[in-house]
């Protein structure tokens, strides 16, 4: 095991991918000389050399149309996305083509593809450069969407996103890039679709996403000191496929279930989990669900604004201490 | 300059390269069974034998048969929602194409994805894309493997003028230029985007060729209702992509003989357009050469005889095709044949 960096954890995802199978290039803006905005790329062009590893034009759909039609004749691209709102500007590739294109063609075209995008707020960049846009990768079927929380996961579920034959959205959240963790060393391959029980207690399971899985783990031990309040905490890693087995067991156990999503509340993931808990375990429910967001307006940039708007730890620990019993 | 429409009909300009006679005869052999094809895909709509939305190449046959000949069989192709007669000039099945329009199990996608969005990989028919621009960067994609690989494909992408105007085409157009890829787009201007004059919303005559030199590309216009001065061009510029030379953009002038889809009767062209347009109709002219060039008549007979034939079987079998069966609806949406989003 080595400590890495969140950031260093993707350079070391896409490396191992690269070095294992020549199929696997890599494209996106900033992303070769720069290493990448966030510096999450550093090295990978001195590794992999300009053939493989490629700067490109403000062209965001040109990137992702790139990436598609080399997918579909035998290349497996990683495609970035600088920042995950930029999504909206390729949002026809990804929507309407990236997704859609297997099921239309009855088959024949398969798209082995990444498209890694830095997601989330926390750094002060206003409405358009912070959001957390998970959900609306979601809401569209054909694309598997997964959001890591820890160095480990950033780079065994890349590597299980290269060799997965279906296009994934990776949703890396930027407030996280420079995290510390510990990361297996050599060859690893974490699953798509398995979500991970971090935290066993008694009284509440909190279900959480990326960087509010860690202001989760923070919020549950106050909760447990403070407030007499025993909670479980499920890292969902993974919205497409969604592992509502461990979910929905997790939930049974304690009968209360919380999410905490850094979307904005309407069409947030979370309500997609409460409406399956809803139908399938509500007679194992003690209570109302509980789901904490980011309030359903454009974000702010002001760092005293925007930490009030997302979900933060005395927020989680005020909500759930007032509403669990 | 000398518009096509002006062109005297009949009158061969010097071919820049010799076209043989094997050659000639399957260029219009392709012409006959795309304007055969098409028509009967109209015939089978007013029968409401044909669901949903159809956008016809009557007209435009030159360009589909140009390229269709020219391309290696490893060659891809990308073309936009009109995209009947470039799917057919690849070789897709007739009866895979009218089965799909009409919503049959025996559709090149089994009814899942109908008449935009025609697709049969294995003879290189790399997709319709249905939102305009969309496939140019695809297209650009296909030619990066290609290139990568080094496997001396081709990407051909065909669109119309109408696509000139959006983004996805700048986008793309630059970056297949930068990264000189082996990619050749070919905007079929019939004049019209939807039901629009192109000159109406365009800052230029030629809204494809005249942006060619933003990219550091040569100006290119052909008659695109004359299948040799395609097929030249089309060698030309995908022999020159193929050897590393990147890519081209190509303007061929050509004029749709319906409206823009199947609900469009085309009332806002002015009176005689149309008719004139007629005159230099691609599959007319065409035969009117072959006969100039010695060809008899017979040949010629026998040859619309059986592309006629080929197109009624095709019908026949369209028809007598089973609707899909409902299991096919949660199927593929992943690789895995399924569609489960959970556990």
């Amino acid at each position: 095991m080595a400590e890495l960096t969140y950031r260093d954890a993707v350079a070391a995802g896409i490396a191992q991918e690269m070095a294992r199978d020549e199929r696997v290039v890599f494209l996106g803006e900033d992303v070769a000389a720069a290493g990448g905005v966030f510096k999450a790329t550093v090295g990978l062009l001195e590794q992999f050399g300009p053939k493989r590893v490629r700067d490109c034009p403000i062209s965001e759909q040109a990137i992702l149309g790139a990436a598609m039609g080399a997918a579909m004749t035998g290349l497996r691209p990683i495609a970035e996305i600088m920042f995950s709102d930029f999504l909206a500007v390729c949002w026809d590739l990804v929507a309407n083509e990236i997704a859609k294109t297997r099921y239309m063609t009855n088959g024949q075209i398969a798209l082995p593809l990444v498209i890694r995008t830095a997601n989330g707020a926390g750094s002060r960049f206003g409405a358009q450069h912070s959001q957390a846009v998970e959900n609306w990768a979601m809401a569209v079927p054909g694309l598997k969407v997964v959001a890591p929380a820890f160095p480990a996961d950033v780079k065994g579920l890349l590597a299980a996103a290269v060799r997965d034959p279906d296009p994934v959205l990776f949703f890396e959240q930027k407030s996280l890039y420079s995290f510390k963790g510990e990361v297996p060393d050599g060859e690893y391959v974490d699953e798509l679709g398995k979500a991970r029980v971090l935290r066993e207690g008694k009284d509440c399971t909190i279900v959480a996403l990326a960087s509010m899985v860690h202001k989760s783990l923070a919020a549950a031990e106050i909760l447990e000191k403070e407030h007499g309040i025993s909670c479980t905490v499920v890292d969902v890693r993974s919205l497409v496929p969604l592992d509502t087995q461990t979910i929905l067991s997790e939930i049974a156990k304690t009968g209360r279930l919380v999410t905490v999503e850094e979307n904005p509340r309407l069409c947030g993931w979370g309500a997609e989990i409460a409406s399956i808990a809803a139908d399938e375990c509500f007679w194992s429910l003690d209570g109302p669900i509980l789901r904490i967001t980011t309030p359903h307006i454009p974000l702010p940039s002001a760092d005293r604004l925007e930490d009030a708007t997302i979900p933060s730890v005395e927020r989680i620990v005020k909500e759930i201490s007032e509403k669990i019993d | 300059m000398d518009t096509p429409v002006k062109r005297k009909i009949g009158a061969a300009a010097k071919p820049a390269i010799e076209i043989g006679r094997e050659t000639r005869l399957e260029l219009y052999r392709q012409q006959l069974e795309l304007r055969y094809c098409e028509k009967r895909a109209y015939d089978l709509f007013l029968q409401n034998l044909v669901k949903g939305t159809s956008h016809l190449s009557l007209g435009q046959e030159a360009i589909a048969a140009g390229f269709g000949v020219a391309m290696r069989p490893d060659d891809w192709t990308f073309c936009t929602y009109r995209g009947h007669a470039h799917t057919l000039a690849r070789g897709a099945s007739m009866a895979g194409v009218l089965g799909e329009l009409m919503g049959r199990e025996c559709g090149l996608l089994g009814g899942k994805g109908g008449s935009m969005h025609l697709t049969d990989v294995e003879h290189g028919a790399m997709g319709s894309y249905a939102i305009i621009g969309a496939h140019l960067p695809v297209a650009a994609g296909a030619a990066w493997s290609a290139q990568y690989r080094g496997t001396e494909q081709v990407a051909v992408c065909f669109f119309g003028d109408g696509t000139t105007n959006i983004g996805a085409f700048h986008e793309a157009l630059n970056f297949s230029v930068v990264w000189k890829l082996p990619v050749v787009f070919v905007c079929e201007n019939n004049l019209y985007m939807e039901y629009t004059p192109i000159s109406a919303v365009t800052a230029v005559e030629h809204p494809a060729a005249d942006r060619a030199s933003a990219y550091g590309l040569e100006r290119v216009v052909i008659d695109g209702n004359d299948a040799d001065a395609v097929y030249e061009t089309a060698v030309k510029f995908m022999t020159r992509a193929r050897k590393g030379g990147g890519p081209a953009l190509i303007e061929a002038m050509t004029y749709r003989h319906s409206g823009h889809s199947r609900a469009d009767p085309g009332q806002y062209r002015p009176e005689g357009e149309l008719e004139k347009w007629l005159e230099r109709d691609p599959v007319d002219f065409y035969r009117k050469r072959l006969l100039e060039l010695g060809v008899n008549e017979a040949t010629l007979k026998d040859m619309e005889a059986a592309a006629m034939t080929k197109v009624d079987e095709a019908t026949a079998i369209a028809k007598a095709s089973a609707l899909p069966s409902l299991d096919v609806i949660e199927k593929d949406v992943w690789a895995d044949g399924g569609a489960a989003w959970r556990n």
